[in-house]
């Protein structure tokens, strides 16, 4: 076991809910028990980070994730309007004798302070999420967390991916946010697999195809993780099939369960036979991705 | 004066429009003579910061007021930056009600 | 006046699509009912249709946000537009491509790149990015659109939505308006809180359930809209419904009510129905009834259920 090559695997689901969070702490906590490799665990969920509440890391290093915003120097300005010209988000404009920002509809890029001709435009950084890292027992963890209010996710998820590239480890486990938009596949970018993990529901199936879309387009190798499993949802099955897409493990439909992942313990403090699955389940991943 | 109204169409028969930032149209209006210009809003196809973007249209042709049906926190930023007094359409039904109104000095100020 | 009430949860999965639709359902049997207008605002995952049964009348493209494209035929490889793009959205040349160009999933579309190219060798360009739809449903008119997966501005195709919903309650006299939200606290869901006149957070009694509850509350207090709370499966973890309570009570914010974990709310979206269609006579949607009379009452509606 020992030597391998760094492997990272994405866990997403498209819907919320489906036992994401679920999934990647328990197979992060399978894959530590082989003490031969290092793992990372990487929350990407920056709007609704929850890893933490599982594992119990203890953050020992911090960086904020700023963005640059403008500040007219009115005595420089001639209100000229290239900057609103520039702008494309209406963050700046001109009107009469005043140049007025916009903090909150603002992006950062820098373009406006890049093209007044008088260099009227100074930047002051403004806050806009952080990020953390430490360890949860022997797994290295690391997450961003947005500010309430703003609203792009997806320089956090960089600025993270960026960052944690000082501490390597042979396994990476990125929980992904939600949904198939953008922070999603910022996650999934420069995975080696992504695991999916959905329920035997309409709503899980629908999320399901989309989040398996967006695999496809990365061209990443994908395998699955029925959570709540009653084996009633036909349809689901189906899907498997037609797109020979592999099952890699069915967690059964108990109250227990959910009762369990309600009270603060993981799937495989529940199950604990469910950590020699995990631990099955990255041996095929290292054998697709070969 | 020069009046700035936002409409659902592009002369003085048009409905009022009550959203600023997002309305159809603005006539540029000359109270006593009712002569006018129709313009569409440049911000339609914005997806942020149509206010900002429609104030700015109106601050830059320089009218004497501006009247809507109500204006958001950056419009109001905007246009009182530009020193644009603002007003509301209240229960105006037509673009005549609201010259008529504005005339008698009975329109809400912003 | 048309109200605006959206449906929320910070964490996904806690039933916020299932509680809309029967949202919608009760204002169909409201006495007297009331005229809805649905919005299903989870542009990447849009599961309102699920339940709703649409019949579909218009669709529309969507056309996202621009983003920047480099014509390697002008591009001199001066590296400038590596150099002011804050996104890392240029990729310089490689052995797989050998000219500048654009990273289309991490560009922001903020054009400083083509402003700052001595060889104008950079424009923008917009994209289809998905569609909306207009359907009439079960409940009224619906609408609804699906992102293309991997896109961007899902937050504008929200505002698309949203506008469009509001145009027809407009049109059709309907005083509501109910938007089904998505899950996290980012671009999305500020689209659709944005002028809502009232915000219920549905979340659930998990550690996670309450973590997000507590980041979704203040996000949507940062843009001042009053909020209320309903906790959907509260007997899984009674103790920590407790502690949602006080929490809430801490923080003054109304619980509604509390919805016992049922699986027939999954039986019922497995055919296609809300829960109060599927079995209004449950004890989940019993509780959905006395939690919607008290909604009706914020948004000063007239009428109830009993």
């Amino acid at each position: 076991m020992m030597h391998q090559t760094p492997l990272k695997i994405a866990v997403a689901s498209g819907k919320g809910g489906t036992g994401k969070t679920t999934v990647a702490t328990s197979l992060a906590l399978s894959l530590a028990k082989n003490l031969t490799e290092t793992v990372m665990f990487l929350d990407c969920d920056v709007e609704a980070p929850n890893a933490h509440l599982f594992l119990k890391p203890e953050f020992s290093d911090q960086k904020q994730v700023e963005v640059l915003i403008p500040r007219v120097n009115e005595t420089l300005c001639t209100h000229c309007g290239k900057c609103t010209e520039v702008c494309q988000f209406q963050a700046i404009a001109v009107l009469g004798q005043r140049t007025l920002v916009f903090p909150q509809l603002c992006h950062g890029c820098g373009s406006c302070t890049m093209i007044c001709p008088t260099n009227a435009i100074q930047e002051n950084p403004k806050s806009i999420g952080i990020l953390q890292k430490g360890k949860a027992e022997q797994i290295e963890f690391a997450r961003g967390v947005m500010d309430i209010g703003e609203p792009m996710a997806v320089p956090i998820i960089r600025q993270l991916k960026k960052w944690v590239k000082s501490t390597p480890s042979q396994i990476t486990i990125v929980d992904s946010p939600p949904g198939t938009a953008c922070p999603v596949v910022e996650s999934m970018r420069g995975s080696d697999f992504i695991l999916l993990v959905t329920e035997p529901t309409p709503f899980g199936l629908h999320d399901l195809r989309l989040a398996h879309q967006v695999a496809k387009e990365l061209n990443i190798p994908t395998g699955l993780i029925i959570n709540r499993d009653n084996g009633e949802f036909k349809e689901l099955d189906n899907y498997c099939k037609a797109e020979n897409l592999p099952v890699f493990l069915r967690i059964p439909f108990q109250r227990t369960i959910a009762e369990g992942i309600a009270n603060g313990h993981t799937l495989v403090d529940i199950l604990p036979e469910t950590i020699l699955s995990f631990q099955e389940i990255c041996q095929t991943i290292r054998n697709i991705v070969k | 004066m020069k009046l700035f109204l936002t409409t659902t169409g592009p002369d003085l028969h048009s409905e009022l429009d009550p959203r600023f930032g997002r309305c159809a149209y603005l006539l540029l209006i000359d109270s006593e003579t009712l002569e006018f210009q129709s313009f569409p809003n440049p911000s339609s196809s914005v997806s942020g910061g149509a206010g900002i973007k429609t104030a700015q249209f109106v601050a830059d042709l320089k009218p004497d007021t501006v009247i809507s049906g109500d204006f958001g926190p950056n419009a109001a930023s905007a246009l009182r930056s530009a020193n644009i007094p603002m007003y509301l359409y209240g229960d105006c039904k037509t673009v005549e009600d609201v010259v008529r109104r504005l005339n008698s000095n009975s329109l809400k100020r912003f | 006046m048309i109200k605006q009430l959206v449906i929320l949860s910070g964490k996904g999965g806690t039933g916020k699509t299932s509680l809309t639709a029967a949202f919608a359902n009760l204002a169909k049997r409201n006495i007297p009912p009331i005229k809805a207008v649905l919005a299903d605002a989870d542009v990447d995952a849009a599961n309102l249709e699920l339940v709703t049964q649409p019949t579909l009348l218009e669709a529309h493209e969507f056309i996202g946000g621009e983003i920047a494209i480099i014509n390697s035929n002008l591009c001199m490889s001066c590296g400038i537009c590596e150099q002011v793009c804050r996104f890392d959205a240029i990729i310089p040349p490689n052995s797989n491509h050998p000219a500048y160009q654009v990273d289309t999933v991490a560009c922001d579309g903020c054009a400083a790149c083509v402003y700052q190219c001595p060889e104008e060798a950079i424009s923008m360009v917009s994209q289809r990015a998905g569609s909306w739809y207009h359907s009439d449903s079960l409940y009224g008119d619906l609408f609804h659109a699906d992102l293309i997966p991997a896109q961007e501005n899902s937050g504008k195709l929200v505002t698309v939505v949203k506008q469009n919903g509001r145009l027809k309650a407009l049109d059709t006299n309907a005083p509501l308006l109910i938007i089904d939200g998505p899950p996290g606290i980012g671009c999305p869901v500020i689209s659709a809180i944005a002028g809502a006149d009232l915000g219920v957070i549905v979340t659930e009694p998990t550690p996670a359930g309450a973590h997000d509850l507590e980041r979704a509350l203040q996000t949507i207090q940062h843009f001042h809209i009053p909020a209320l709370v309903v906790v959907n499966k509260a007997d899984l973890n009674p103790a920590m419904t407790d502690a949602i309570k006080t929490y809430c009570a801490e923080k003054q914010i109304e619980v509604l009510g509390e919805i016992p974990y049922d699986s027939s709310m999954s039986d019922a979206m497995k055919l296609g129905k809300d829960i109060i269609a599927y079995n209004p006579d449950l004890p989940a949607s019993q509780a959905l009834i006395l939690i919607w009379n008290k909604i009706i009452k914020y948004l000063s509606l007239d009428g109830g259920l009993t």
